[in-house]
């Protein structure tokens, strides 16, 4: 994980990600832009809301990198970026992803330590002191 | 069968929920989430880590400090806590915090293994302990509601042509 002075840290872009896409006016937003660029008049269109609404909206996407707006044209068309898509969608994988290695590894002990009890013989009294 | 039991869940905004079988007795599933010789062996997400740290002092009160490195580029992952109960085979409640936080604050870990058929239930808690936490870890979805939405986002923009 980079830190780093002037930019987002990792933790700082996946809260702000997370933050943009708990929203689901904000995922619609997202899933229209997937199939192409839009004004803020093509993105109010669908929803019954008025633009203002959707240009906040757009703020919070814009600001969590997930969009980015053409600043010189009138219609000011909004893009879908997915990187930072990506990179949630990897934190989330990752900790899933941590807990299932580790436990099947620690299923090959559990049965390490099984047939090695045996050889011992059934001698398994618990040390740990009480409270 | 065994790994089928795992799961990620979301039981409340303030919970995060681990849960999984393992085909073992509680004592030997007891024993290798608190003896460090243990742990260090299993506790180590996908491969190329390794821990170079693993202390527990496991009383009430006492530390326990987890430390991981990559074998590959040398990046280093810390956390640590203190626990706060201590039930032998049956519950472990423990703070957590990691040295690079991805929430702010601290957390609580509830563990509890509970005899199921042959094998053994181990279920990890993690309770966020203030509301801007809480409402990272909502945020952070996992699995249900925002997941799936995402998951379906996701697919669109698998399948949109190249920009």
């Amino acid at each position: 994980m980079e830190l780093s002075g002037n930019t987002f840290t990792t933790s700082e872009r996946l809260d702000a990600t997370f933050a943009a896409l708990s929203d689901p006016t904000r995922r619609a937003i997202l899933a229209r832009l997937a199939t192409g660029e839009a004004s803020v008049a093509e993105l109010a269109a669908p929803f019954a809301m008025s633009q203002p609404a959707i240009s906040k909206h757009l703020k919070v996407l814009e600001g969590a990198g997930l969009i980015t707006r053409d600043r010189d044209a009138q219609r000011r068309p909004s893009r879908l970026d997915a990187r930072p898509l990506a990179e949630a969608n990897q934190w989330l994988a990752e900790y899933r992803e941590f807990w299932k290695s580790s436990f099947s590894r620690l299923d090959e002990l559990l049965n390490e330590s099984k047939t090695g009890k045996k050889k011992k013989g059934k001698k398994q009294k618990h040390k740990h002191k009480k409270h | 069968m065994y790994p089928d039991s795992f799961k990620v869940s979301t039981p409340s905004d303030r919970e995060i929920r681990v849960t999984r079988v393992f085909n073992a007795p509680r004592a030997l599933v007891f024993d290798a989430f608190t003896k460090p010789e243990l742990v260090r062996r299993w506790l180590l997400g996908p491969p190329g880590w390794s821990m170079r740290v693993c202390e527990i002092d496991l009383k009430v009160a006492g530390a326990y400090r987890y430390l991981w490195r990559h074998d590959g580029d040398g990046r280093e992952m810390g956390m640590g806590g203190v626990f706060r109960e201590i039930v032998p085979l049956e519950r472990i409640v423990a703070t957590e915090r990691f040295d690079e936080p991805w929430y702010p604050g601290e957390a609580i870990d509830t563990t509890v293994f509970v005899e199921e058929g042959n094998g053994t239930r181990m279920t990890i808690t993690v309770l966020y302990e203030s509301m801007e936490a809480r409402d990272t870890a909502r945020k952070s979805g996992m699995e249900r509601g925002m997941a799936m939405s995402y998951n379906r986002l996701e697919e669109q923009l698998l399948s949109m042509p190249a920009m």
